[in-house]
C-alpha cells in the first residue's frame, strides 16, 4: 500500500472524528434539499423582476426597469403604506389582546380548558372560510354589526365598511386581528404557563401588587417567548393575502392593496408577471428587516445562560 | 418582630379538610419547627401564615394583629421557599434588593442594606451573578439573603434544606442557627428532618394529619412523649415498641407478649390489666452480663456508635451503643435496660401513661 493512500486513509477516519466535518457531512442532504426547494424558486422570483416577461411570453432582461417604474408608481407607494399601516396595527392589537387573553386563561377560572379551546377556533377555520363570514359581517346592506347598531338605536343607516377607505382599512385590521388572536394568546399561554408561581407568590411576599408582578417579573420572563411570537405574528401579517383578497380585493381605490395583493393582481390577473414579481422581491428587505430584529430580539439574554462565567 | 398566634385554624381545599383546629402560640424571637411526616399540612399551615392561602376557620394573629384577611405583601413577613423561587432574570443583587426597590427606596439606601446581607451569607463575590450560575447551597443563601434585607417581623423557611447534600446540609443549619441568633427574629421553620428539627428548634410543633400532636421543646419531646405518634416519630433510630400488660401482681414488671419481662419504674394506677405499649430508645440500653438475654441479628458500626438488632421474643430490639461492642450475627448477648428512660403508652388511645 502506498503512503499516500494510508495517508488518505488516516485523513478521513480523522475527518469522521471531527464534529464539525461530521456535522457538516449529516447536514449536507439537508442542505441540498433546502438549495433546490427553496431558493429555486425564489431565485425564480428575484430573476423574474428583472424581465419583463408577461403571461404566454418569455420576457428579456430589463434591468432594473421594473423598479423603476414601481418607485414612480403612486399605487405601489399606497400598498406600501397600506402594508406598514396594516402590520403595525394589527400587530400591536394582536399583541395587546392576545397577552391580555393570555393573563385571563392562565387565571383559575371554570371551564377553563372549554375556554382554552373556543380561544383557538378562530385559528383552526379555514381563513378563506372566516374572510366569507367577514364578508357577510362588512356586508353593506344586511351586516349584522350595523343591524344591531340600529336596533340600540345607536346609528340611524347602515354602515358601508368596505365601500369607505378608512373604513375597510379598520375592517380588514379587525378580520386580521380576531382570526391572528389564538395564535399569540396560546403560544403566550404556553409561555405563562413555564413561569413558576412560586415567583409571583415570592414577589407578593417581596409586597408588589399584581401590576408590579406582571411589570417586574412576568414580562421580563415571557420576553424570549414574546419574541418568536411576535416575529412570526408580523411575518404572517406582512404577507397575508387571503382575507385582503375575499373582503375587498384591495379596494376600495386600492385603499386596501397591500404589497402582496398588489403583486398578485399585477403578475396573474393583469399578466405583467415581471413587475409582479419586482413588488414581491420589494417585500424582502422589510421581512429580512424583522428577521433581523427576531434574531436579535431572540438572542438568548444574560439570565437564561447557565453553568460558567 | 413578633407574636405569632394560631387560634382554632382550619383549612380545606374543597370538601378535603386539611388543616383540622391548630392552635399555636409562638413567643417572639422564638426558633419554632414544624415536623410531621408528608403531607401532614406543614406547607399549607406556613402558607396560611404567609398569606399565600386564605383561612378557613379560625384566626391567626401576628403581633396583636388579626391578619386573615390581611394580602402577603401587608404582613410583613419573609419566605424562602423550598425551591428558592428566585427571579431568574435578576442578578443575585436585584434579587435581593427588590423588595426594597418596590418600597422605593433609594440606591444608597438599598447598598447599605445589600452589602452587609451578602458579606453576611458569604455572597459579597456573587452579586453580579444570575441565580443559574449559582449553586444549589449558593442560591439557598441568596434566598435568605433576600428575606433578611426585608428585616421583616417573621421569618417564614419552608423546607429549605432539603435539596442540599447532608454536608451542606448540616453547614447550612448551623448558617441559618446562628443568623437567628445574630438578628433574633421570629422563624417558623418546616422541615422533615428530625435531626435539623432537634438541634435548630427552641420549640418543635409535631403535626399529624391536620392536627398538632405536642408542642414542646426538643428535649421535652425526647423525654416525654405524649403519644405513640410522637415517640416513634423524634428519635433516630426510632423508639422501640414492645406489646404486653403489666404483671398483675408487681408493677414494676412488665410483660410482653412473648412472656419477657422488662422493668418499669413507678406505673400508673391506670395502667393495670389493659394492653399497653412499652416505649425504649434504642439508646436507653447497654451491653451487661446480668441483663436480658437477646439474639444479634444484624450489627452495624458506624465508627461513632454502633448500631444492633436484635430478636426479643419474636420481635426486632433496635439498639445503640455508645462504644465498639464486638457481637456477631446469631449469638446471644445481654443487655440491660435504664428503667428511668421507658416510656409506657396505652395501646388503644396511644396515650402516655
Ligand atoms: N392546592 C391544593 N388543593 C388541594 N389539596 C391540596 C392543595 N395543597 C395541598 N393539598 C393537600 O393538603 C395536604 C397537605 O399538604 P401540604 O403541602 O401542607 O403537606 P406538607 O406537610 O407540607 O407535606 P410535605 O412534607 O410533603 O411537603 C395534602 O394532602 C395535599 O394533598
Ligand atoms: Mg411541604
Amino acid at each position: 500500500m502506498s503512503t499516500t493512500s494510508i495517508m488518505k486513509r488516516r485523513s478521513f477516519a480523522g475527518l469522521l472524528q471531527n464534529n464539525t466535518a461530521l456535522g457538516v457531512m449529516f447536514m449536507l442532504p439537508a442542505g441540498v434539499f433546502l438549495l433546490c426547494f427553496l431558493t429555486y424558486p425564489l431565485g425564480l422570483g428575484v430573476w423574474l423582476g428583472f424581465t419583463d416577461t408577461r403571461i404566454g411570453r418569455d420576457g428579456v432582461f430589463i434591468g432594473l426597469e421594473n423598479y423603476r417604474l414601481l418607485f414612480d408608481d403612486s399605487v405601489f407607494w399606497l400598498s406600501v403604506f397600506n402594508t406598514i399601516l396594516y402590520t403595525s396595527v394589527a400587530s400591536v392589537l394582536k399583541f395587546g389582546l392576545g397577552l391580555w387573553l393570555a393573563l385571563i386563561l392562565n387565571e383559575k377560572l371554570p371551564l377553563k380548558s372549554f375556554f382554552r379551546a373556543i380561544v383557538l377556533l378562530p385559528w383552526v377555520v379555514p381563513t378563506v372560510l372566516s374572510a366569507l363570514a367577514f364578508w357577510w359581517i362588512f356586508d353593506s346592506q344586511f351586516s349584522i354589526l350595523s343591524w344591531s347598531l340600529i336596533q340600540l338605536g345607536l346609528i340611524d343607516q347602515p354602515i358601508n365598511f368596505l365601500g369607505d377607505s378608512n373604513n375597510a382599512r379598520a375592517s380588514v385590521i379587525a378580520a386580521n386581528v380576531w382570526r391572528g388572536i389564538p395564535f399569540v394568546a396560546i403560544s403566550l399561554l404556553a409561555g405563562l404557563q413555564t413561569i413558576s408561581p412560586s415567583l409571583q407568590e415570592a414577589a407578593s411576599l417581596d409586597g408588589a401588587t399584581s401590576w408590579q408582578r406582571f411589570r417586574y417579573v412576568t414580562l421580563p420572563m415571557l420576553t424570549p417567548i414574546i419574541a418568536v411570537v411576535m416575529t412570526f405574528s408580523v411575518l404572517f401579517t406582512f404577507t397575508d393575502f387571503q382575507l385582503i383578497y375575499v373582503l375587498t380585493k384591495g379596494g376600495p381605490v386600492n385603499a386596501t392593496h397591500l404589497m402582496a395583493t398588489l403583486s398578485f393582481q399585477r403578475g396573474i390577473p393583469g399578466g405583467q408577471l415581471g413587475e409582479g414579481a419586482a413588488i414581491a422581491v420589494a417585500m424582502i428587505p422589510f421581512l429580512l428587516a424583522s428577521i433581523l430584529f427576531s434574531f436579535f430580539g431572540l438572542q438568548r439574554r444574560k439570565w437564561q445562560q447557565g453553568g460558567s462565567e | 418582630m413578633a407574636s405569632v398566634d394560631f387560634i382554632n385554624v382550619r383549612k380545606s381545599f374543597g370538601t378535603h379538610a386539611v388543616i383540622k383546629g391548630v392552635n399555636v402560640e409562638i413567643t417572639d424571637g422564638e426558633f419554632v419547627i414544624l415536623v410531621g411526616p408528608s403531607g401532614c399540612g406543614k406547607s399549607t399551615l406556613l402558607r396560611m401564615l404567609a398569606g399565600l392561602e386564605n383561612i378557613s376557620a379560625g384566626e391567626i394573629r401576628i403581633g396583636d394583629k388579626i391578619v386573615n384577611g390581611l394580602a402577603p405583601k401587608e404582613r410583613d413577613i419573609a419566605m424562602v421557599f423550598q425551591n428558592y423561587a428566585l427571579y431568574p432574570h435578576m442578578t443575585v443583587a436585584d434579587n435581593m434588593a427588590f423588595s426594597l426597590k418596590l418600597k422605593g427606596a433609594n440606591k444608597t439606601a438599598i447598598e447599605t442594606l445589600v452589602k452587609p446581607a451578602a458579606e453576611i451569607l458569604g455572597l459579597s463575590h456573587l452579586l453580579e451573578r444570575y441565580p443559574r450560575q449559582l449553586s444549589g447551597g449558593q442560591r439557598q443563601r441568596v434566598a435568605m439573603g433576600r428575606a433578611i434585607v426585608r428585616n421583616p417581623q417573621v421569618f417564614l423557611f419552608d423546607e429549605p434544606l432539603s435539596n442540599l447534600d447532608a454536608k451542606l446540609r448540616v453547614a447550612m443549619r448551623a448558617e441559618i442557627k446562628e443568623l437567628h441568633q445574630r438578628l433574633n427574629t421570629t422563624t417558623v421553620y418546616v422541615t422533615h428532618d428530625q435531626i435539623e428539627a432537634m438541634t435548630m428548634a427552641d420549640k418543635i410543633v409535631v403535626m399529624n394529619d391536620g392536627r398538632v400532636e405536642q408542642i414542646g421543646s426538643p428535649l421535652d419531646l425526647y423525654d416525654r412523649p405524649a403519644n405513640l405518634f410522637v415517640a416513634g416519630f423524634i428519635g433516630s433510630p426510632a423508639m422501640n415498641m414492645i406489646k404486653g400488660r403489666l404483671d398483675a401482681a408487681d408493677p414494676h414488671r412488665f410483660i410482653t407478649e412473648g412472656g419477657t419481662v422488662l422493668p418499669v419504674v413507678a406505673a400508673v394506677e391506670a395502667a393495670q390489666g389493659r394492653d399497653l405499649i412499652y416505649g425504649l430508645r434504642p439508646e436507653s440500653m447497654r451491653l451487661d452480663g446480668a441483663g436480658l438475654p437477646v439474639k444479634v441479628g444484624v450489627v452495624e458500626p458506624t465508627g461513632a456508635e454502633t448500631q444492633m438488632i436484635a430478636k426479643l421474643g419474636g420481635s426486632d430490639l433496635v439498639c445503640v451503643f455508645h462504644e465498639r461492642v464486638s457481637v456477631r450475627p446469631g449469638e446471644i448477648v445481654n443487655v440491660s435496660i435504664n428503667a428511668q428512660a421507658t416510656h409506657l403508652f396505652d395501646a388503644e388511645s396511644g396515650v402516655r401513661l
